[in-house]
């Protein structure tokens, strides 16, 4: 505000807003008869506001705390985020360049309808220290490019005490009932325009920052170590700050129950990404992780599969045209480009390279596996030909056995954090009490069961499941060849397989019903199904997900002949 | 099966609970105690629109594992439900009853006692109110113990007889207990409900001290009060109190027809029946027969000598008579299509023949009758009885075989 007199008592200029509207001053705390509407109030970009809502909200509150606002609160959080992807290899610029800058942005975007700001004011997120008054502020928006290529030295995003000015229409009745300044209005204000940000974007935003880095973590590799703990989400609240309570709607806006699931994430990210206005992004080209081809090895690595079956998905992937850089590179706000999964799309093109070699339909692949069976028996080539059968048998095995495992643990998680919350303080003693009982039942129980609390997650690993050729009990598949169900044709090795069928024969409009397709298990082979549930449990994703992607690579690759023919036929002779 | 690979806070409990009961189910304790141990949690969510929230299942589930599997016993189990009960006020005194239950199945019966007297002098505002039921239980369950007590007492004193002062205290302490105990017992029954073992100890107070107006009136209450839901056994009782008070044949009689209509197959219908037997009147006699032929419909009795007899028996003197042989046909109509595959088989003959001669002989007389003397069962238990040279058997013969006549008029 344009208030520049001095201070009666202590000489300073150094005001602040009471919520009666009058001014204080916040060096000494006196109080002036002065009200808000004798002043102008147009705001100025390099004065600092803060208003102050009645009651126990006083700068430094008796319980500690200081005022502080739900975006620092998600600060903290990707900076944890950022963190914990460093540790996990990811390369340090994604924390002190990418995300910080991306979230900079967000800021700067939201931040523009937040206020009542003319158009052209920016804020700046600066760590500032209590005593300066004036902020830097630049006339224009600087480049985006500028933004993201700046190392800044300040970094580092922590922050002490609220960093933004923000002329919002606190009022007093609101801020009660949350720790943060703007708790409530959180979720009172019109979300149309700007994006509010909540606890699953984070990982948005983190997933962001990966793919423009083309970093080796696909979204399904990261909502997994979400999940095990390795990357903070439920309860990284717990590590805010003492100064920054949370009570009260906060809860609302910080407490996860639940997992974050795959979809959301990402149709977030793409959201955001078209939000923030960001340009193309790094091409994916065939030497990234992210690539078909080379998240196809990976798959096929861990899905106990041969190498030779390399060869085949690079050759679907070639002719359907997916591993172009300008089908995988995501261009933001470009409606017409499907949005890519990458992950996704690799399992897929695995299945179908298995419906064209082994058909799927409940009958050819084990008369298939019976051929390779025989032929084996004359083999002495050295290596195995790979029986489907077999394969089939050990994946069986294993896959329930880490479903069961997996199942168990969805029945074990555990979703409260150490800190105990309350909504408020009236109910804290009550909320104090029930921890209390909590915690005494779960030893009591605990020594009886004889369990010990694991006191450390597993390892964070790439694979789930892993196959060495070293094991002599034939359980690896990978160097097994696929000459026991090939064939001699015109000098090249072909199928023998002659047929395929398609998944369906017509594509739903995704925009209208959200798919490609839907999928009902028991209206498709057990086989088909079976691999399904493999790259569905391998990426934690429904099936149906995975699906929908074999549908569009099959239509894809099938597209003149299906084209030619008007007629249904949902068998295809190759 | 697809596997959702969505999980809130919610579904993670429910799986958790399915966990839980299967490990019951399959007395798997410890893996039940495990699961538990996560569901724990679950407390501190509100739940308050479930039917059954997450502190009554703990409760619950804990009590019956905790039951089956704990380290150190009644120890374990008693702090755990020193902890549900300050868990949910509102259950407060439901808790109480159940643990009373379980030290009582344990033989704790002091430990019992007082956690019911604790319980009796609970006070919690309006939820004292609220939880009346519970209350009216926990007492009447303590005037069950003052019972107990006062049984003790008066053993002693009958196995001492009355001689010098170390019994006198033993004497002060049984009326006490009895004027305890009679207080809470006298309360409970008052309210319509099923207490069996209330109201029998409470008349077996009140005879012992020679009240026994009121112990009729209680009894007759307890029988005849519509608002009672129907128990056979409160008619029971009320006979044997009858009978104990050597109250004419005509009140046992209407005691034990009631019990007749409502549960034919009770045991005490040989008694009815050998009354009936006993009275002059002929109605009586009609319904000694009805009485008989009902009881032995039921299998528990398919191999009971004395019911055989006593339908023998009666049988037996209507054809000596050959009066009323139309009573014996009006109860034979509605069996004679199930009764001899039901009793009188070959196979049944061997069988009781081999086991139990007396009862094929009641049988095979009540199977001459009925049946004639062509039927399997009389042809082949008097063959091998003859055959053994048993007299009785032989008269049986001839006495089925002069009275065949009777039989034909019988099933004509």
């Amino acid at each position: 505000r344009d208030f520049n007199e001095r201070c009666a008592q202590c000489s300073e200029v150094n005001w602040g807003l009471t919520d009666g509207g009058r001014f204080y001053c916040r060096s000494c705390h006196n109080v002036t008869e002065r009200t808000r509407e004798v002043i102008n109030t147009d705001f100025i970009s390099n004065t600092r506001v803060q208003t102050i809502s009645k009651g126990s909200r006083k700068k430094e509150k008796t319980d500690g705390g200081c005022e502080w606002y739900v975006c620092e609160g998600f600060q903290f959080v990707l900076k944890k985020q950022a963190e914990a992807l460093e540790a996990l290899g990811v390369c340090p610029q994604m924390k002190d360049e990418i995300l910080c800058n991306f979230w900079r942005l967000y800021l700067q975007k939201s931040k523009q309808a937040y206020c009542d700001r003319p158009d052209g004011e920016t804020v700046k997120a600066l760590p500032v220290c209590d005593s300066s008054t004036d902020v830097e502020s630049e006339p224009e928006t600087p480049s985006l490019l500028h933004l993201l290529s700046l190392s800044e030295s300040e970094g580092d995003l922590q922050t002490d005490s609220s960093f933004v000015s923000s002329t919002s229409k606190v009022s007093a009745s609101t801020s009660v009932c949350s720790g943060s300044v703007d708790g409530s209005l959180y979720f009172m204000k019109n979300q149309k325009e700007k994006l509010r940000m909540t606890m699953p974007m984070t990982l948005s935003f983190c997933y962001m920052a990966l793919l423009w880095l083309r970093e080796p973590m696909t979204l399904s590799d990261l909502l997994r170590f979400v999940v095990e703990g390795h990357i903070p989400y439920l309860n990284v609240f717990q590590h805010f700050p003492e100064k920054m309570k949370l009570y009260g709607v906060d809860l609302k806006i910080f407490c996860v129950e639940s997992w974050p699931v795959y979809e959301e994430v990402f149709n977030k990210m793409h959201e955001l990404a078209a939000f923030l206005d960001l340009p193309r992004f790094p091409d994916i080209t065939d030497s990234c992780f992210l690539h078909p081809d080379m998240l196809c090895m990976k798959y096929l690595m861990e899905a106990n599969l041969p190498d030779e079956l390399h060869d085949w998905t690079c050759r679907v992937v070639k002719k359907i045209c997916i591993g172009e850089a300008d089908f995988l590179t995501l261009v933001p706000g470009n409606k017409s480009t499907r949005k890519v999964k990458y992950d996704v799309l690799a399992a897929a093109v695995i299945i179908v390279v298995l419906k064209l070699l082994f058909l799927l339909d409940d009958h050819y692949e084990w008369l298939l596996s019976d051929f390779a069976e025989e032929r084996n028996k004359n083999n002495k080539e050295g290596r195995p030909y790979f029986e489907f059968k077999k394969w089939y048998k050990v994946i069986k095995c294993s896959l329930d056995a880490e479903q069961k495992k997996l199942d168990e643990e969805r029945a074990k998680y555990q979703w409260r954090c150490e800190k105990p919350l309350f909504y408020s303080a009236d109910k804290k003693s009550k909320v104090l009490k029930r921890r209390q009982m909590v915690v005494n039942l779960q030893n009591q129980f605990r020594k009886l069961s004889g369990s010990v609390q694991p006191a450390e997650k597993p390892n964070p690993s790439s694979f789930q499941l892993s196959w060495s050729e070293e094991n002599t009990d034939g359980s690896c598949f990978h160097g097994h060849s696929l000459k026991g169900i090939l064939q001699e044709k015109r000098g090249v090795l072909a199928a023998m397989n002659p047929d395929y069928w398609l998944c369906t024969v017509e594509l739903c409009r995704e925009r209208s019903c959200g798919h490609l397709a839907h999928y009902r298990e028991v209206e498709f082979p057990q086989s088909y199904h079976f691999v399904l549930s493999l790259f569905s449990f391998l990426l934690r994703i429904q099936p149906s997900s995975i699906h929908d992607d074999v549908c569009l690579i099959e239509h894809k690759l099938f597209n003149k002949k299906l084209c030619k023919k008007p007629k249904y036929n949902t068998v295809i002779r190759k | 099966s697809s596997h959702e690979h969505k999980l809130n806070f919610q579904k993670s409990k429910e799986m958790c609970l399915n966990y839980i009961q299967d490990a019951m189910l399959q007395k798997q304790w410890k893996r039940a105690v495990e699961f538990l141990t996560f569901y724990i949690e679950a407390l501190e969510k509100d739940f308050s629109r479930e039917y059954m929230g997450p502190s009554e299942i703990i409760w619950r589930i804990g009590s019956e594992i905790l039951w089956h599997h704990s380290h150190n016993g009644m120890k374990e189990f008693n702090s755990f439900i020193e902890q549900m009960k300050t868990l949910a006020i509102k259950r407060y005194l439901k808790v109480c009853l159940e643990h009373v239950f379980h030290l009582l199945c344990n033989g704790l019966i002091d430990e019992a006692y007082q956690t019911l007297s604790l319980a009796e002098s609970w006070r919690h505002g309006e939820q004292t109110s609220v939880q009346d039921k519970e209350m009216k239980l926990i007492e009447a369950y303590r005037g069950l113990l003052d019972y107990y007590s006062w049984a003790k007492q008066k053993h002693i004193l009958l196995e001492h007889g009355q001689d010098g002062f170390e019994d006198l205290s033993v004497e002060q302490e049984m009326h006490s207990c009895f004027r305890k105990a009679a207080v809470n017992l006298k309360e409970i029954i008052k309210i319509p409900g099923v207490w069996d073992p209330f109201v029998k100890c409470y008349v077996d107070l009140l005879e012992f001290y020679g009240d026994h107006d009121e112990a009729r009136q209680v009894l007759n209450e307890y029988a005849y009060n519509s608002k009672f839901p129907a128990n056979p056994n409160a008619h029971v009782y009320l006979y044997q109190f009858l009978k104990r008070q050597g109250e004419s044949k005509k009140s046992l009689i209407s005691a034990l027809k009631i019990l007749h209509d409502s549960v034919p197959s009770h045991e005490l219908m040989i008694d009815f029946n050998t009354m009936l037997q006993k009275s002059k009147k002929r109605k009586k006699h009609r319904l000694g027969l009805e009485v008989i032929f009902a009881a032995l419909d039921y299998a528990g009795w398919k191999e009971n000598v004395k019911a055989w007899s006593c339908l023998a028996k009666q049988l037996k003197q209507i054809v000596i008579s050959e009066k009323h042989l139309d009573w014996i046909k009006q109860e034979w109509n509605s069996r004679r299509d199930w009764w001899p595959a039901f009793h009188f088989s070959r196979y049944l003959a061997k069988r009781n023949w081999q086991e139990n001669e007396s009862l094929s002989y009641e049988k095979a007389l009540v199977a001459g009758i009925l049946l004639g003397k062509d039927c399997k069962y009389f042809k082949y238990v008097s063959h091998q009885g003859c055959k053994a040279q048993v007299k009785r058997f032989r008269m049986l013969k001839k006495f089925v075989n002069k009275h065949n006549p009777v039989y034909l008029r019988i099933s004509g």
